[in-house]
């Protein structure tokens, strides 16, 4: 069941994604950018991450894309729908892009993680995700356990361990994020504001 | 867990990363480039995600993803605003058409 999950996920993720190469329809892309991305939160929630995977549907797919689509809406006017690069440009890309993927492959086949795993877990300890205690893996519920990282507090390290020491959480990176996000929202209001249109290039 | 383990997770994200590099790198359409920087990230928090659950990592990786999804809205909302003026200002979306700063 895990792998025919696994399978159908994956095979949908990675067909999206070289749909959104292989296509030149800007709509078209972003449709395949959709599958390939809430294909990709199935994996999350197969990987015990259930709240990056609902993260990843609601800022990823209703967000961020459905951003994208007004883009692609408020840009189209005709021949820019399907621009199409040359094909000495896509044959080019497409050899150094699979050249690429395996190295990547090759070289991530060649690890051997799982010998890494227990080499690690003989130094640092067994992976806070399959510490008993406050939250049995499996139940998946990882979320209270994110938001006190995020405020600072690292139930999921911390609890049962012997020494005084207590773990980093994620608070200053929370605010610098919040801070960022702030700063994002009145810069991207402050570009994309109507004003009036500078100069209208007579050749085109 | 004897069928996927973590070759799986990466050989996918390793397929998205390279898809979304070859999409910034063809596509002659801005909101194409912006796809492909979107599959790229997307390509990376797959790898933390599962590093999270099959090594030693983890919550942290997750935390990671989840900053990384949020930094990714934050980027496409900027290119998007970048975009949306450079259309108005010279009526294409076309990248190779953005050479005024060309020397």
């Amino acid at each position: 069941m895990e792998m025919l999950l696994f399978t159908i996920f994956a095979c949908a993720a990675c067909g999206g994604a070289l749909a959104v190469v292989l296509s030149q329809n800007v709509v078209r892309m972003a449709f395949y950018l959709v599958i390939s991305l809430g294909s990709t939160a199935g994996l999350f929630f197969m990987l015990d991450a259930d709240f990056v995977g609902a993260t990843q549907l609601l800022i990823y797919v209703g967000g961020t894309v459905v951003l994208l689509i007004f883009g692609v809406m408020l840009t189209a006017s005709g021949p820019f729908l399907t621009i199409k690069s040359s094909p000495g440009d896509m044959v080019q890309a497409i050899l150094v892009g699979a050249l690429f993927l395996g190295m990547v492959v090759v070289t991530v086949l060649q690890v051997d993680w799982e010998g890494n795993a227990v080499k690690l877990e003989g130094q640092y300890g067994a992976s806070s995700l399959e510490r008993p205690g406050y939250n049995q893996r499996g139940e998946g519920h990882t979320t209270r356990r994110i938001g006190a990282a995020l405020l600072g507090a690292r139930f999921d390290k911390d609890l049962g361990k012997q020494s005084g020491q207590l773990s980093t959480g994620y608070l200053l990176p929370f605010e610098v994020v919040s801070v960022h996000l702030l700063v994002v929202l009145i810069g991207a209001a402050y570009l994309a504001r109507a004003k009036r249109r500078v100069r209208v290039p007579s050749g085109s | 867990m004897e069928g996927i383990g973590i070759n799986g997770f990466l050989a996918v994200g390793a397929v998205l990363f390279a898809c979304g590099v070859i999409c910034m790198a063809t596509k002659r359409n801005g909101i194409g480039v912006l796809m492909g920087v979107e599959l790229v990230l997307n390509g990376a928090n797959v790898n933390f995600v599962a590093f999270s659950k099959y090594g030693p990592l983890g919550l942290d990786g997750q935390i990671v993803s989840l900053f990384v999804i949020v930094l990714a809205a934050a980027e496409a909302a900027v290119a998007l605003a970048i975009a949306l003026n450079f259309y108005n200002n010279h009526l294409t979306i076309d990248v190779d058409r953005a050479n005024e700063l060309q020397g």
